[in-house]
């Protein structure tokens, strides 16, 4: 009997773990940057290249930097999301335009809807790599004293929005 | 006519190259190059985690291949390049990974599988060797009689 307790037991803990190990999801690093304050840049702007827009506009607002780009498919599914929530007022959005053509993402924000309060443009994607960006779409959320406090890596789902956003702004607008 | 043809065919063949230099990117400088190439090595692509970025062709690799470049020119060393890097995308950039509490069951785990497997095969010999030796041991006549049950010569067995 005993010798065949051992095995089993090993096997089992061995099930286990794989059991875990399915339900991670590796894509999916966890940003260092979180709690930190968020990397500054000065970046001109999407619509007016005459303008710059930086994180130090914003002390003192709740925001939101959606990286985004127009050749971004999982972006272009994740749009109606944004317009919605732009519509709502929930929180200013600001979007990072990525590594784009700048009239290929001004044309998408004119035939989906512009849910931006404004959008920097980062042509060469530096300011994306000093944010730690690795796959379009990724949203950070920055509080009023300037830290990243969340990070969605991927499209945000309703269910995101619903369960995880929203508190968390609403949190971050309390305190 | 021929030969015209045959210039027309080589200017194709060149046209590709025209188009490549589009990006403004410098490697004129073998020397930076190849320390590009050492230290991108060190460092995952986080599109094709099983890759470094030197490895790598993603435009992420790419870009952080350029960022590294970059900073060298800039002066900046080795190690604050590897900082830099994990300061933005976490210890999961470096391919290697570090030393510490938290990595330990993975840098030693393997060592101590051997340790345990080299145990358990240590108690079973052990045991083994016991066995044999608590083995009864056979008088002067049941050796005869094993002896001649093996030649065949009958003994008392079956018959």
């Amino acid at each position: 009997m005993n010798r065949f307790l051992l095995p089993l037991g090993v096997f089992i803990v061995l099930v286990i773990f794989l059991w875990i190990g399915l339900t991670l999801n590796p894509r999916e690093v966890p940003s260092p940057l979180i709690n930190k304050v968020a990397p500054t840049f000065r970046l001109p702007q999407l619509q007016d290249s005459t303008k710059t827009i930086g994180p130090e506009d914003l002390r003192g607002k709740v925001w939101l930097l959606n990286v985004w780009a127009s050749w971004c498919v999982t972006c272009r599914q994740e749009h109606p999301l944004l317009v919605e929530m732009g519509r709502q007022n929930l929180v200013p959005i600001y979007g990072l335009n990525y590594k784009d053509n700048r009239d290929d993402g001004l044309a998408l924000l004119k035939n989906s809807g512009d849910p931006y309060v404004l959008s920097a443009y980062d042509r060469e994607g530096n300011v994306g790599i000093d944010w730690g960006v690795y796959g379009v779409p990724e949203t950070f959320v920055i509080d009023k004293s300037g830290l990243i406090r969340h990070k969605f890596i991927g499209a945000l789902t309703p269910e995101l929005i619903q369960n995880k956003l929203i508190p968390l702004i609403k949190e971050l607008n309390g305190a | 006519m021929r030969s015209k043809f045959l210039v027309v065919l080589l200017l194709l063949l060149v046209m590709p190259l025209a188009h490549a230099d589009q990006a403004v990117i410098k490697k004129d400088d073998p020397v930076l190059e190849k320390r590009v190439m050492t230290l991108s090595e060190h460092l995952r692509c986080l599109v094709c985690q099983n890759q470094t970025i030197a490895d790598s062709n993603a435009e992420l690799a790419v870009d952080l291949k350029n960022q590294v470049r970059e900073k060298l020119r800039q002066g900046q060393t080795e190690q604050e390049i590897l900082d830099y890097m994990v300061k933005r995308y976490g210890e999961f950039v470096l391919f290697k990974p570090l030393v510490k509490s938290t990595t330990w069951l993975l840098w030693f785990g393997p060592l101590l599988l051997l340790l345990l497997g080299l145990g358990v095969l240590i108690v079973i010999l052990r045991q083994r060797r016991k066995l044999m030796q608590q083995a009864p041991t056979l008088s002067a006549d049941e050796h005869a009689r094993a002896a001649s049950m093996l030649s065949g010569n009958g003994g008392e067995g079956h018959s």
